[in-house]
């Protein structure tokens, strides 16, 4: 069985640490990812904004990079939902639908595989850390990621998961928005942020870079020390800790 | 006019001015808060949440798909109760008929209860040029009134004010100061509008939803000024977007369940009014004529719109402005038009023909989806906050630098390669800029994004990069995989391939 990474071209150039342990944790259990390197980006940024031919030429590398694979795993949920915009994007290109509805059903988000695939919940991990978890949007509310990292939070021994008030509001990253409506997107995650100091955590951990991107810059801009993870980072550190 | 109800400027600008208002914040917070946390309390106690949501979306489409019929049938049942039934295509056409009951019933003074469609079409402004006094009744909107502002939200219009705020405003229409003490200016609101009721020659009102079978209208209400409006002046002029229809009463217990609900986290709003007809010699009470001004305005442009027609689905809840992040930071006069949060940013644009002057609201959301899980009848309004931005470029109205940007964009990630080597040159190129692993300038499109934040630099090496060395150690060493694992993962290749034979497109998501 091909079980490909799609890495998403951020934690590709920016957080190639995340990429790694999903690598090793996937590892560990017997499954040797694959990464196909013609793939880029999902095109998510374009889609967005409006500009659906720039992104079907980004989606194109990733219909092709994923052709041959039986499992594509994520560590983004907002780009495996983009993916479950592909369809869509290439109604009128038959070739490239019939690989788009192919792709869309065997895409997961990194703590999707683990929990519903693999049916693994507890990776033999321990954190003896304050921990707090920000549901990113997409994953949450489109792909319905709720339960799965927090079954795999409670099994990280030592992990004291503390709750995040107002979770489910949105960090105000939301891609090209924070760039174009930069004050309110500053707002957004300023109270994020407030928020996450209510909790005295010492880790926040989440499951979109990008999202995290964006409180890790606002927490550095405000000195604050709180460590930003990716779930699978927290537990690769975790299964060296134990 | 306060500066943040204008109308002009740019979304930005409007949320410039909501920003630095700390009152106006921190009072939409408060109450947004205390709205989202009654809807779930009140959707979890309903204990079926998610199928009544469904037949309630059900619903909707099924009446908007059939809308020709239904409104048919609910201006033939209303005429037969003896409503005189008007349509108007436009906010013109609405105010026209308004004026011309008016001029016939030589009315000095109308009194109005809660109508977002009034709001639309600017009846009060209307009424006012002619000389007729037009009241708002409900206690919120008669704030505003007194502000000279429009609502900023759909069921709290005055959300954005404090008490404070509001003593202040009372007192000057009061002539005498009034304690900030909510008991205290709700009495006196309460007194004055007493005689103005009494006064009133035309009661007009909004409509929450009419009834198709029997040519009924439908009211929801907290404070009682509404059965007022629709029992103390003789005229009763209702005013209702042409989608307001359900067919049947049936159909009205869906949405009494899903309405108050989602709107204040009520089981039912205090008062529930259905009226059907003016005034009957049986009856004690009741206006001796009644008129139904069915308004378009735009609405009907939606009808056959594969990305838009469900907007007509709104039942005007509030519940994706209660949940809305953005809404919460900048509240709903920064949204420029009558309607606010995520529905009015695709409301206003598309009941205005999408005209460029409009289409920047769509770019203030995050696409984080909260109002598509708040909405009672599941409007996926993040999906048409993109058909909007989409439609906008496909007529030339993008930013032309935006465009470029996006053009590059695709360049970069039509290929692999390419892609790789814009790596390993931003490596290169972000050098003078890196501060303790981090950049700070605040330059071009950063500028925005480091005011609020330190951006982080490229890795010193992406993980194509790492691909080889990370594969090759991880293959040395090969772990067996358990068992049980692999027949999970058999199982689910098993399932894929049963589901792709036997749906025609292949394309079932695994969800």
């Amino acid at each position: 069985m091909k079980v490909s990474l799609f890495i998403t071209c951020l934690s590709d150039a920016i957080y190639p640490k995340v990429g790694e342990a999903m690598v090793r944790l996937l590892a560990a259990h017997g499954i040797q990812l694959d990464f196909p390197p013609v793939q880029t980006c999902c095109g998510q940024p374009s889609y967005n904004s409006g500009y659906w031919d720039e992104t079907r030429t980004a989606a194109r590398t990733i219909l092709k990079a994923f052709q041959s694979s039986d499992f594509v795993v994520s560590p983004s949920g907002s780009c495996t939902y983009m993916i479950h915009h592909y369809p869509e994007l290439f109604k009128d290109e038959p070739e490239y639908l019939a690989l788009a509805h192919e792709l869309e059903s065997k895409t997961y988000e990194f703590t999707q595989f683990l929990v519903k695939v693999l049916g693994i919940t507890d990776i033999g991990a321990a954190f003896p850390y304050k921990v707090t978890y920000h549901p990113s949007c997409h994953g949450s509310r489109l792909l319905g990621i709720k339960d799965e990292p927090i079954a795999l939070l409670n099994h990280v021994q030592g992990l004291e998961l503390v709750p995040l008030p107002f979770a489910e509001d949105c960090c105000g990253f939301g891609g090209t928005f924070a760039v174009k409506m930069a004050d309110i997107s500053g707002a957004m995650v300023t109270e994020k942020v407030d928020h996450i100091k209510e909790t005295e955590a010492q880790v926040l951990v989440g499951l979109d870079m990008a999202c995290l991107m964006n409180i890790a810059g606002n927490l550095r801009h405000r000195g604050e020390q709180v460590r930003v993870m990716h779930l699978a980072e927290l537990l690769y550190e975790g299964v060296n800790i134990r | 006019m306060n500066p943040a109800s204008s109308t002009h400027g740019t979304v930005k600008e409007r949320a410039d001015i909501a920003l630095n208002d700390d009152f106006l914040r921190n009072a939409v917070r408060f109450t947004t808060d205390r709205l989202r946390s009654g809807k779930k309390v009140a959707s979890t106690e309903h204990g079926n949440w998610e199928e009544w949501r469904e037949r309630g979306r059900q619903i909707r489409l099924h009446t908007i798909a059939h809308l020709d019929y239904y409104l048919n049938l609910f201006v033939e049942n209303a005429r037969s109760n003896g409503v005189h039934v008007h349509f108007a295509d436009n906010a013109v056409e609405a105010t026209d008929i308004v004026m011309t009951i008016a001029r016939q019933k030589e009315a000095q003074s109308v009194i109005k209860s809660k109508s977002m469609v009034s709001e639309e079409v600017h009846i009060n402004q209307a009424l006012e040029l002619s000389g007729i006094e037009a009241i708002e009744s409900d206690l919120g909107e008669y704030i505003i009134q007194l502000a000279g502002e429009g609502p900023s939200h759909i069921v709290i219009p005055a959300i954005h004010k404090n008490r404070y705020q509001i003593a202040e405003l009372l007192s000057e229409d009061a002539g005498e100061t009034l304690e900030p003490d909510t008991t205290i200016l709700a009495g006196y609101v309460r007194r004055k509008l007493r005689q103005k009721f009494l006064e009133a020659d035309i009661g007009m009102t909004g409509c929450n939803f009419a009834i198709a079978e029997t040519g009924s209208m439908v009211l929801f209400e907290n404070e009682g000024n509404a059965r007022m409006v629709t029992t103390v002046p003789k005229t009763q002029i209702t005013l209702m977007g042409m989608e307001r229809i359900v067919p049947s009463w049936a159909d009205l217990e869906v949405m009494a369940t899903l309405l108050p609900r989602s709107a204040t986290g009520q089981r039912l709003t205090m008062y529930m009014s259905g009226i059907t007809g003016p005034k009957r010699t049986v009856d004690a009470d009741g206006p001796e004529e009644m008129h139904i001004i069915i308004v378009d305005n735009g609405r009907s442009q939606q009808l056959g719109d594969p990305e838009f027609q469900e907007l007509l689905n709104c039942i005007r809840c509030g519940a994706c402005l209660n949940v809305c992040p953005v809404y919460r930071q900048i509240g709903g006069h920064s949204y420029g038009g009558t309607y606010s949060g995520p529905i009015g940013a695709v409301l206003t644009p598309a009941l205005n023909k999408n005209v460029a002057e409009w289409d920047d609201i769509a770019g203030a959301s995050s696409l984080c989806g909260a109002c598509y899980e708040a909405c009672p009848v599941k409007i996926p309004l993040h999906d048409m906050l993109v058909s909007l931005r989409r439609r906008k470029v496909e007529r030339g109205h993008g930013d032309k630098l935006e465009a470029l940007g996006m053009k590059g964009f695709a360049t970069l990630m039509a290929n692999s390669k390419r892609f790789a080597l814009a790596m390993r040159l931003g490596k290169i190129a972000q050098k003078p800029f890196v501060h303790n692993s981090g950049i700070h300038l605040k330059l071009g499109p950063l500028k925005g994004w480091n005011t609020y934040r330190v951006a982080p630099t490229l890795a010193s090496h992406s993980f194509r990069d790492q691909w080889k060395e990370l594969s090759a150690e991880t293959a040395a060493q090969p772990k067996t995989i358990d068992p049980a694992v692999r027949q999970r993962m058999e199982q689910v290749l098993a399932d894929r391939q049963h589901s792709k034979s036997t749906s025609r497109t292949g394309g079932e998501s695994h969800e």
